[in-house]
C-alpha cells in the first residue's frame, strides 16, 4: 500500500469531488464513471485499480 | 408437398431469376459421396472446392432464387483469397468496393478512426463491400460450368437418419418426395438450419438484448467507402447507427431499436422512413431523395454448436454458429469453415485420409468460433451494452473520447481475421523451440508475397500440399525422392523454390528465413502445418502424414 495523500490534500480532494458531483447535477453517475476511468489511467496499475474497486464495493448498504 | 415461392424477389438494382425446381433424380437410391444442403455463399464455395478436388457433389436448396436482400455485405481479404482459390472471386473483383478505414462519430465529432493494414504483398484489400445475392449469382455462373456439381433448386430436406455407411435424407419437392443417400451430408443451411433442428442439436452461448434494423436504400451520398459509426445521435439517444456504402448506388443503414419496440413495429414503412430521414438529416443530407430496397431486423448473438460433426452430418457456416454482425464475422467465418472442410472431406471420401481428419475440422473450427465469440463480445458490449453498468461505462467512454485520447481504442470494433490453428493435431511441432523460424507459426495462414506485377504467392490454386523451400540451390535429390514417395502413396505435393532474391528479398523476410535450406509445409487450405530451419526428408514425410490425420507414414487409412 502506498502512503496516500497527506490529510490536508485528502480534505481538498474530498471537497473537489463533492463540488464536482454537485456540478454534475443529474449526471452524477456519468461524472463518477468518467473520473474512475481517468484516475485508473493515471494510476497505470491494473492490480491497484482492481483492489480499489474491491474496496469501494465493500459495505455499500 | 414443398411449394417454394416463385414470384421474383423485388430489388432496385438486382434482377432476381427464378430457377426451375429440379426434377426427381432418375436414380434415387444412388449414393452421393457428398450432399450439401444450402446454396448460400458457404455451400456454393464448399461445392466448388470439393469439385476442384475431383469430388462429385449434390447441392439441394429449398428456394428457387438467390438470397433476398444484400445480407452479408462486407467480405474480408481472407474471404477473397478463399473465393479466388475456388475460382469464384470475379464478382468481388469486378463490382466490390474495397476499403480499409472506419470512422466513429459522437456529437458530430470524429472520436475514433481505424485503419486496417494493407501490405503491398497482398492482392486484395482488407475489406470489400458486395451484396450477398450478387456474389451468389456470380458463384452460380461458375457452378454451371462445373460438371461435378449437381444443384437442385426447390428441394427441401424434411428428415435425416444415419447408419454406418450413409446418411439417408428425405427431400420434399414440387414434384414429390424422394430419399437421397449420401456418404456425408454438409449442413450449410444457415442460421435457421433445418438439419440442426432435425438432429435436435442446440447452439450454446449468449444472446444480447439489442435489436438492429438493417435497411438498404438507393441514394447518392458524397461520402467515402468506410465504416461509419454514429454513437448516441440526437434522433436515437443512447443507441448506435452504422452506415456502409454498397455497389450499385446503395447504402446500408443499421440502427438500434429502443428496447421495447418489436421488429414488426420497427419495419412499418412510416417508422423506417422517419428514422432514415432523421439519420440523413443528422449528417447533413436530409434533402437527398432516397428509395428503400430491402430491410430486416437483426439481433446480436454469439452461439455455436459444441461439435460440428454429428453422425454423418457436418455443420458449416451459420448452421454451425451465429456470430454478431459487428466485425463482419458471419459469411467470412463461414467461408473459412468451408475452406477448412473442403480438402479434408475430399481426402476422406477419396480414401486418402481417415475420419480423424474430419474430426480435426470440428476441433479447428469450434476453436475458431470460440475465439470469435470472445472477441465479438468485446465489440458487442460497446455497441449494445448488456447491463446498466456497461451502459454507464460506454457513455463515460464516449463523453471522455471528445477530449481524452486514451479511451479511443476502447471503440475498436475488431474485424474478422483468419483464425490460427495453433493447437491443431495436424501441426508438427519442432522439437527444439530455439531452432524455430520466426515467420508464421504452424496453424497460421501462409503470408502472400508479391512475386511480380499482378502475381502473388497465394494466387496459385493447388489442391495438394505445398512445400515452400527457401534456397538458392536446386531441390536436393533426397527431398525430391521423399516427394516422389509421398506421391506414390497417392498424396499430392508441390514444391515451390524461393531463392533469396525472390521479390527483392521479401519472401525470405516475410517467412523469417535467414539461412539457406529452410522450409514451410502448407496445407491445401493455405495454413502452415510444419516449418524447419533445415528441411530433412524423413521429417517431411512424417509431417505430411500427420497433416492428413494419419498416425505415421507407414500407416494407410
Amino acid at each position: 500500500m502506498t502512503a496516500g495523500l497527506p490529510i490536508a490534500e485528502l480534505e481538498a480532494v474530498y471537497d473537489l469531488i463533492a463540488t464536482g458531483l454537485d456540478g454534475a447535477g443529474d449526471k452524477r453517475e456519468l461524472f463518477l464513471a468518467k473520473l474512475a476511468l481517468l484516475l485508473a489511467n493515471q494510476l497505470a496499475d491494473m492490480a491497484r485499480v482492481q483492489s480499489c474497486i474491491e474496496a469501494a464495493l465493500r459495505d455499500l448498504d | 408437398m414443398h411449394q417454394p415461392d416463385t414470384t421474383p424477389r423485388r430489388s432496385l438494382y438486382f434482377n432476381y431469376e427464378v430457377f426451375q425446381a429440379a426434377p426427381l433424380p432418375p436414380e434415387p437410391d444412388a449414393l452421393a459421396p457428398v450432399l450439401i444442403v444450402g446454396a448460400g455463399p458457404v455451400g456454393l464455395a464448399l461445392a466448388l472446392d470439393l469439385a476442384r478436388h475431383g469430388v462429385r457433389v449434390v447441392v439441394v436448396t429449398a428456394g428457387q432464387q438467390v438470397s433476398e436482400g444484400s445480407r452479408a455485405i462486407v467480405f474480408t481479404r481472407r474471404s477473397l483469397e478463399i473465393l479466388q482459390q475456388v475460382g469464384a472471386d470475379s464478382a468481388l473483383v469486378e463490382h466490390g468496393l474495397p476499403w480499409r478505414f472506419g470512422s466513429s462519430f459522437y456529437r458530430g465529432q470524429e472520436v475514433f478512426r481505424l485503419e486496417a493494414p494493407h501490405d503491398l504483398h497482398d492482392r486484395f484489400a482488407p475489406l470489400n463491400n458486395l451484396q450477398q445475392q450478387v456474389l451468389e449469382a456470380s458463384m452460380l455462373t461458375r457452378i454451371a460450368r462445373e460438371p461435378l456439381i449437381e444443384l437442385r433448386w426447390g428441394h427441401l430436406v424434411t428428415a435425416v437418419t444415419c447408419d454406418d455407411e450413409a446418411a439417408v435424407v428425405t427431400i420434399d419437392t414440387p414434384h414429390g418426395v424422394y430419399t437421397q443417400r449420401a456418404a456425408w451430408v454438409v449442413a450449410c443451411d444457415g442460421a435457421r438450419s433445418s438439419l440442426r433442428q432435425l438432429q435436435g442439436l442446440h447452439l450454446e452461448g449468449e444472446s444480447w438484448q439489442g435489436r438492429f434494423v438493417i435497411a438498404d436504400i438507393k441514394i447518392d451520398l458524397p461520402l467515402p467507402t468506410e465504416r461509419l459509426a454514429f454513437f448516441d445521435p440526437t434522433w436515437n439517444p443512447g443507441n448506435t447507427v452504422l452506415m456502409h456504402r454498397e455497389p450499385f448506388g446503395i447504402w446500408r443503414i443499421d440502427y438500434q431499436l429502443p428496447p421495447d419496440e418489436t421488429p414488426e413495429q420497427a419495419l412499418q414503412p412510416a417508422s423506417l422512413a422517419s428514422r432514415i430521414n432523421a439519420q440523413l438529416q443528422s449528417i447533413g443530407f436530409g434533402d437527398k431523395p432516397w428509395a428503400l430496397d430491402w430491410c430486416s431486423v437483426y439481433s446480436a448473438r454469439a452461439l455455436s454448436l459444441a461439435n460440428y460433426l454429428e453422425q454423418r452430418v457436418i455443420y458449416c457456416g451459420d448452421a454451425a454458429h451465429l456470430l454478431p454482425i459487428f466485425g463482419v464475422r458471419g459469411a467470412n467465418t463461414g467461408l473459412q469453415d468451408a475452406q477448412n472442410l473442403g480438402w479434408k472431406l475430399a481426402a476422406h471420401v477419396q480414401g486418402k485420409a481417415p475420419v480423424e481428419l474430419l474430426h480435426s475440422y470440428s476441433a479447428e473450427r469450434v476453436a475458431a468460433a470460440r475465439e470469435i465469440v470472445a472477441e465479438a463480445g468485446k465489440s458487442t458490449r460497446f455497441m449494445t451494452p448488456p447491463t446498466p453498468g456497461f451502459r454507464l461505462l460506454r457513455d463515460a467512454t464516449l463523453s471522455l473520447a471528445l477530449t481524452e485520447h486514451f479511451v479511443r481504442p476502447l471503440m475498436h470494433w475488431r474485424t474478422s481475421r483468419p483464425h490460427e490453428y495453433l493447437h491443431s493435431p495436424l501441426n508438427t511441432a519442432v522439437d527444439d523451440a530455439a531452432q524455430c523460424l520466426t515467420g508464421p507459426a504452424p496453424g497460421a495462414v501462409m503470408p502472400s508475397v508479391r512475386l511480380a506485377e499482378d502475381r502473388y504467392l497465394l494466387d496459385d490454386a493447388d489442391t495438394g500440399f505445398t512445400l515452400l523451400l527457401f534456397s538458392d540451390l536446386p531441390v536436393p535429390p533426397a527431398v525430391q525422392a521423399a516427394a516422389d514417395q509421398w506421391r506414390a502413396q497417392g498424396g499430392a505435393l508441390r514444391i515451390v523454390l524461393l531463392p533469396r532474391t525472390t521479390a527483392e528479398g521479401a519472401a525470405w523476410q516475410r517467412y523469417g528465413v535467414v539461412s539457406d535450406g529452410a522450409a514451410y509445409l502448407v496445407r491445401p487450405d493455405q495454413h502452415v502445418c510444419a516449418r524447419w530451419l533445415q528441411l530433412e526428408p524423413t521429417r517431411l514425410l512424417h509431417a505430411l502424414s500427420r497433416a492428413l490425420g494419419r498416425a505415421s507414414p507407414e500407416k494407410t487409412p
